[in-house]
Parts: C-alpha cells; sequence; structure tokens
C-alpha cells in the first residue's frame, strides 16, 4: 500500500521546551492508527503539526508524497486532511444543524455564492442532517450549539469532521468527556466509518481498551518522542512502553471502561 | 414580523401625501441615511464580527466626493451620477485595503489602525483647502430632480428598503453564513475549509461601499459638508445604533437608527427649557451604558430570546399535557 501522511523529523519547540521531538512516522493508505502517550507528551501537539495549526521548527510533513509543511489549515482541509478537536470547537451561536451544514457547504466547494438564499441548497442541509442521525444528535438539530452538553458538542464536532468526507480524519480524543453509556454509540460511529475502508485514520485515545481492537498500528508517545511504534499487540508486549507508561506513571493508568 | 415591516413601510410611503410637516420629512430622511449607514455597520459588527473604530471615513468619501462634484461641475443628474460611481470605486478600493489588513491585525489592533486611518482622512479633509475649504466646509446645489424634500424623502425610504432586502439576501447566502461562523470562532471556520480573508474582504468591501452610499445621501440631504462628516462621531452614532437596535440584526439597526435620531432631536429641543439638554450627548453615555449593562443582546436581540423563551414553554407544557 502506498505511504499517504509521512512525517520527517518533525520537531517543535516552544522557547525551551521541546514538545515533539524528531517524530518520523509514515501512515499507508486507509490505516488506522492510534496515538497514545501520558499527558504532555505531545499528542495535541503532533496534531496540530499535522493539520497545520502549528508550524514545525525543523522536519518535513508529506501528503501523498507532496510536501505540505507550509500549507495553511485551510489548504490542507481542501487537499484532505480534516480534524476534530479535543477542546470542543464549535460554533457556539449557530444551531447545531447550522454547524454540520457550514461543514457540507465546504465539502460541496461552494463559498463565494452570494446571491442565493442558503435554503435554495437543500441538499446541504439534508446531508448535514444525515450527518447528525449518524452520530445519534438529529432531535438536537435547533438547539444553538453552545446550549449542548459536552457528550453532545463531541459528538457534533465529530459529525463537522465527517462531513468535511476528507481522506484522512485526525481525531483528537472523540470520547473524551462523553458519558460512559455514550462512548459505545461513538466507537460504532468510528468502527463503521472503518469498515467503509476509504479513509485514513490518525486516532488520539486514552482508552487503550478501545483502540486496541479498532487500530492496525499504535504509535506511543513520551516526552514529544516516539517510543515506539507497531501493532497492537508489538505495543502491548513492548517493554519499554510498559515501563514508561504503562506502568512508569501509574496515575495515568487507562481507565477501565 | 414581515407583516409589521409592510405595515411601516406603506406609512412611511403614505405619509408625505397626508401630512406636511418639513421638519419631521427632514428628521426621517436623516434616520434613512443612518439606517442604511448602521446597517452597513452592522455586517461588520454584528455578522462578521470586526470592530472597526474608523467606519466613518467611508461615509465622509462619500459625502465630499458628491459635494466636490457638485460644487466643482454641474449639479446635474450625470454629474451625480457620476459621482455615485466615483464614490462606489473609491470606497471599494479604500475598503478592500483596510479589508487586507485584518489578515495581520486582531480585534482592537484593527479597531485602533482603522480609527487612525479614518483620522487620516479627517487630516487630509481639512488641509486640502482647494478642494474642501477646510474646516469649514462647504455649500453645493444639488441636482434639481432633488430639490423637491418629499422625492427625495421617499428616495431614502426606497434605498433603505433596498439595501435592507439586499443585506438580508447576502446575510443569509451561504456566503454570509459563513461569514456568522468566523464571527463565532474564526480557527474553526479555517479548518472546515474556508479562506477566512478572503471573507472579511467580501464583508468589508461590501460594508465600506454601502457606507459611502449613506454620506452621499447625507451630502445630498443637508447641501452642506464640512469636516464632521469624518468625525469619531459618526462612527460612534453607528455604533450606538446597532447596539441599542441589536447587533446582527439588519432591523435592530434601522431602529437604533430611528431612536437615536428621534432622541437627539428631542433633546436638542429640550435645550429651551434648560440647557443641560444642549449637551445631550451626556444622555446617550447612560442611554448606552444602561443597555450594554442590562440588554446586551439591544432591543430586537432582546424581544426575540423573549419570544423564543415563550414558544419553548409553550412547547414544554404541551408535551406534558401529551405525557401526562
Amino acid at each position: 500500500m502506498s505511504i499517504l501522511i509521512e512525517t520527517k523529523d518533525l520537531t517543535i519547540a516552544f522557547g525551551g521546551h521541546t514538545a515533539v521531538d524528531g517524530v518520523s512516522i509514515s501512515v499507508p493508505e486507509k490505516h488506522f492508527k492510534s496515538i497514545i502517550g501520558p499527558n504532555g507528551a505531545g499528542k495535541t501537539t503532533f496534531f496540530n503539526l499535522l493539520s497545520g495549526q502549528l508550524m514545525p521548527t525543523e522536519g518535513k510533513i508529506y501528503f501523498h508524497g507532496k510536501d505540505i509543511t507550509k500549507l495553511s489549515p485551510t489548504k490542507r482541509t481542501r487537499a484532505g486532511i480534516g480534524r476534530s478537536f479535543q477542546i470542543t470547537n464549535v460554533f457556539p451561536n449557530l444551531t447545531v444543524l447550522e454547524n454540520v451544514r457550514l461543514a457540507v457547504q465546504s465539502q460541496a466547494g461552494i463559498r463565494y455564492q452570494m446571491l442565493f438564499h442558503y435554503k435554495k441548497y437543500r441538499a446541504f442541509e439534508e446531508k448535514a442532517m444525515e450527518w447528525l442521525k449518524l452520530v445519534l444528535l438529529d432531535d438536537k438539530k435547533d438547539s444553538f450549539a453552545g446550549n449542548l452538553a459536552h457528550g453532545e458538542k463531541r459528538k457534533l464536532e465529530i459529525a463537522m469532521l465527517l462531513a468535511l468526507e476528507t481522506e484522512v480524519l485526525l481525531l483528537d480524543e472523540p470520547t473524551a468527556g462523553m458519558s460512559l453509556e455514550e462512548v459505545p454509540a461513538i466507537l460504532q460511529v468510528i468502527q463503521r466509518i472503518k469498515e467503509q475502508g476509504n479513509r485514513t485514520i490518525i486516532l488520539i485515545e486514552h482508552k487503550m481498551d478501545m483502540i486496541l481492537d479498532l487500530s492496525d498500528s499504535v504509535m506511543v508517545l513520551f516526552n514529544g518522542r516516539l517510543l515506539a511504534d507497531g501493532t497492537p499487540e508489538e505495543i502491548m508486549k513492548n517493554e519499554t512502553v510498559q515501563s514508561a507508561y504503562l506502568g512508569g506513571q501509574f496515575d495515568e493508568r487507562p481507565v477501565e471502561t | 414580523m414581515t407583516a409589521v415591516i409592510l405595515v411601516a413601510a406603506a406609512f412611511l410611503v403614505l405619509l408625505p401625501f397626508v401630512y406636511e410637516s418639513r421638519n419631521l420629512f427632514i428628521l426621517l430622511t436623516q434616520i434613512f441615511v443612518f439606517s442604511i449607514f448602521a446597517m452597513s455597520y452592522d455586517l461588520l459588527l454584528g455578522f462578521t464580527g470586526i470592530v472597526s473604530f474608523g467606519h466613518a471615513m467611508f461615509f465622509g468619501i462619500g459625502a465630499y466626493s458628491m459635494g466636490i462634484f457638485m460644487k466643482k461641475f454641474e449639479p446635474t443628474m450625470g454629474y451625480f451620477l457620476l459621482a455615485v460611481l466615483v464614490v462606489i470605486i473609491l470606497t471599494a478600493v479604500v475598503s478592500f485595503i483596510v479589508g487586507l489588513l485584518t489578515l495581520r491585525l486582531k480585534s482592537h489592533f484593527y479597531a485602533m489602525l482603522t480609527l487612525a486611518l479614518s483620522g487620516l482622512f479627517l487630516v487630509l479633509a481639512e488641509k486640502w483647502r482647494t478642494m474642501t475649504h477646510g474646516n469649514d466646509g462647504f455649500t453645493f446645489r444639488v441636482p434639481e430632480q432633488f430639490i423637491d424634500r418629499t422625492h427625495f424623502y421617499l428616495l431614502c425610504l426606497v434605498l433603505v428598503v433596498a439595501v435592507f432586502l439586499l443585506l438580508k439576501r447576502f446575510t443569509n447566502s451561504p456566503l454570509g453564513r459563513v461569514l456568522q461562523a468566523i464571527r463565532e470562532n474564526e480557527q474553526r471556520t479555517e479548518s472546515l475549509g474556508y479562506q477566512v480573508l478572503h471573507y472579511k474582504i467580501a464583508a468589508s468591501v461590501v460594508s465600506g461601499i454601502l457606507a459611502g452610499i449613506a454620506g452621499i445621501l447625507y451630502a445630498i440631504s443637508l447641501r452642506f459638508v464640512n469636516t464632521s462628516v469624518f468625525s469619531m462621531d459618526i462612527t460612534l452614532d453607528a455604533l450606538l445604533m446597532t447596539i441599542i437596535g441589536g447587533v446582527g440584526t439588519l432591523v435592530g439597526a434601522i431602529i437604533g437608527a430611528g431612536l437615536i435620531e428621534f432622541a437627539h432631536d428631542w433633546l436638542t429641543a429640550l435645550a429651551k427649557e434648560h440647557v443641560i439638554f444642549e449637551r445631550w450627548i451626556i444622555f446617550f453615555g447612560i442611554i448606552y451604558i444602561v443597555v450594554v449593562m442590562f440588554f446586551p443582546k439591544g432591543i430586537v436581540g432582546t424581544l426575540s430570546s423573549l419570544s423564543w423563551k415563550r414558544k419553548k414553554q409553550q412547547a414544554v407544557k404541551k408535551e406534558e399535557k401529551a405525557a401526562g
């Protein structure tokens, strides 16, 4: 399988602190990769580098073999790298439906149309409703996104990402802050996308048991460095990982669900 | 809501045929002019979330260009249309450049920069005496079609309605919806794949041109122009009107313009009773503080959220009935 995303010696330093330190990975097409690591290991920073929110101090990122290190987040989304945010990042004073509709509109490439009423594009709303149904949020479509419960905002976040229909999905802790009853539903959504088999997914997650079944490979970040990268089984057996992450930091032990 | 607006518009159209009061029509014309100006400002403040303190520069460009054309050339319809064209081009170019600056400057830095830029235009109007006659300004004659106050009143009314409909469509277009997304969360809009700068420039240009048109009408209605059109007061008026009426609602801008202009007129008239009313701006300050503290959404925003709550309560009651 051909390589879709590749990073070479990706490094970013904030002042004296190196948050991501020389990480080189490559993700093949239609691959499911999970990133684990304790708090402060640089997982989200690594995501911000991939999606363009941050510029690396050193190193390169390749997408489809092309250097995208200097592209803006907008350009990367259009190229096919979509992301969700760990800290909920929605449009609070717009309705839930409108939040997703904006993503659908972007995906359809209707960006500068200013003469017609937005309702003319009824298909966008229908499509947005479909995505909302998928994440079980369709009954909230007319509420303002800012009034949603935390778990619901997370679901909305995922719906917006899915609506972009990008080749690559970067999911930053999609189930963080959700109630335990809601987690299986979201896992099912992720499972379903994986089964469709046309997306490449990179996922940050704390709940170890859930990612082990889903992932094709797991990479472990620790203090900004790539500690290990391999199949879930290899990672579980890996002694460095166990001592550094699983055993070494007792308080970081993943919550059993 | 639409019915109320239609009735109000019909009333305003019929008014000049049944009622004769020069002062009232001058006041109403003034309200229409500032309604257009306030709506154009609301497009920036309420819809895109851009805070500009230099909106007066577009207003002033409109007023001065028209004044200079009418003074230097003949006050005919032809030159009038030419002046309108020049205003549209000038305001489009200036607002495009100002819009570009939003790339580098965020929120209050941008506000300060627009303040400085409009200050620059004020100085230009003061110093370029051969063109502008400095601080004193100058009077000019207007095309004969506009001499009749009633005709001009109707023209302004038609323009207010046209600008209202245009902006309503603009803000509800796919592009307009993205503007509101930018107001809510700029970074998220970017990661949805929208080029935020393009949208800000679009909003800035549309808003700038409309403000220029408001300036043209202002100059024609007074038949006089001086440096006050570039002053901070003009921007503050727009700010006050949109905030009191309700940011993010076009009707709010019109209601705000009406209230402020009426209050202004009324308070100035009261100056005969007591000298403090000569300082009517003090009262505006108080009103402004009260509104920001107790009705941060403005008149229209507060009303609509009230009716929304009532609807919700009714819906809940119905559900309870159905369940019980």
